[in-house]
């Protein structure tokens, strides 16, 4: 399901309305998917505060939320233009894929909870497989 | 059985207090159409599914969105036996429609995503969680009678 020109001309139309908010959102998409689905925080048991609104949570938010920017600039190439986030996954964090699906979802929840006009159906689908491609780019090197 | 803390249950019932039901079902099941286009399998005699504006037009999509939040405000009302209230719901989907239970979670996605979008930031991660919950209980009913 690879990505149109149509695609990629909304998930910019939609990114360049968010990306004001990058930090907001990353910081509440990564506390809501560790009180949704408990089982992600196995992956975070080195830090001292999980909750919601924590350091933590929101500069790791923050992390992320630069890493979904880089992918929207290098929408045209993914793979190669985050070589070196791929390679942090597949040697250092070794993140079950299964974890990118839900994150995405938590995503885009925010965002639908922040910007629910600009979140239509048709920017909720080429988001949707942009993300899932972010995900395949940084699953490519796991084996 | 499943177990609902006092939390989850307020949570729910709150939630379907709020949302406006003639418009969740319906935005609901027009945006599956189009972010998951593959479900539109289902719906071969619904006229005219070829592009997002006809979907989000179509009469018998919006008519079918009340049908499916009809059917989840059932099991809101018996929260404590959703499988039973929905055995008959379950082998309809499995033996006369024929629907790839996956599907289901395809859906819950999509009204999550749409009562996110009406609630703002009312839908917290809380809320979000016993409302993710609920859902998962029904596509399990749904599932239940599949063989």
């Amino acid at each position: 399901m690879s990505l149109t020109d149509k695609d990629k001309a909304a998930v910019t139309t939609l990114w360049n309305k968010i990306s004001k908010g990058a930090d907001a959102i990353g910081a509440d998409a990564l506390a809501r998917m560790l009180v949704v689905f408990p089982q992600t925080k196995t992956y975070f048991s080195h830090w001292p505060d999980l909750k919601p609104g924590s350091a933590p949570v929101k500069k790791h938010g923050k992390k992320i939320m630069e890493g979904v920017a880089q992918g929207v600039s290098k929408i045209d190439d993914l793979s190669n233009g985050l070589l070196d986030l791929s390679e942090l996954h597949a040697f250092q964090l070794r993140v079950d894929p299964a974890n990118f699906k839900i994150l995405a979802q938590c995503l885009q929840v925010v965002i639908a909870t922040m910007f629910p006009n600009d979140f239509t159906p048709e920017a909720h689908v080429a988001f949707d497989k942009f993300l899932s491609n972010l995900a395949l780019a940084l699953s490519e090197k796991y084996r | 059985m499943v177990q609902w803390t006092d939390f989850e249950r307020a949570t729910i019932k709150d939630i379907f207090s709020k949302i406006d039901s003639a418009v969740v079902g319906p935005a609901a099941l027009s945006r599956c159409l189009i972010v998951y286009p593959w479900t539109q399998r289902y719906f071969g005699s619904f006229g005219n599914l070829y592009n997002a504006e006809a979907i989000k037009s179509n009469p018998k999509v919006a008519a079918h969105g009340q049908v499916v939040l009809a059917g989840l405000e059932k099991a809101v009302k018996n929260m404590d036996d959703i499988k039973t209230t929905y055995k008959d719901l379950s082998v309809l989907h499995s033996e006369k429609l024929h629907v790839d239970p996956d599907n289901f979670n395809l859906l819950s996605d999509c009204l999550s995503i749409v009562v996110a979008s009406q609630m703002g930031e009312a839908f917290t991660a809380d809320v979000q969680a016993a409302f993710q919950k609920f859902l998962a209980v029904v596509v399990a009913s749904l599932r239940k009678q599949y063989h």
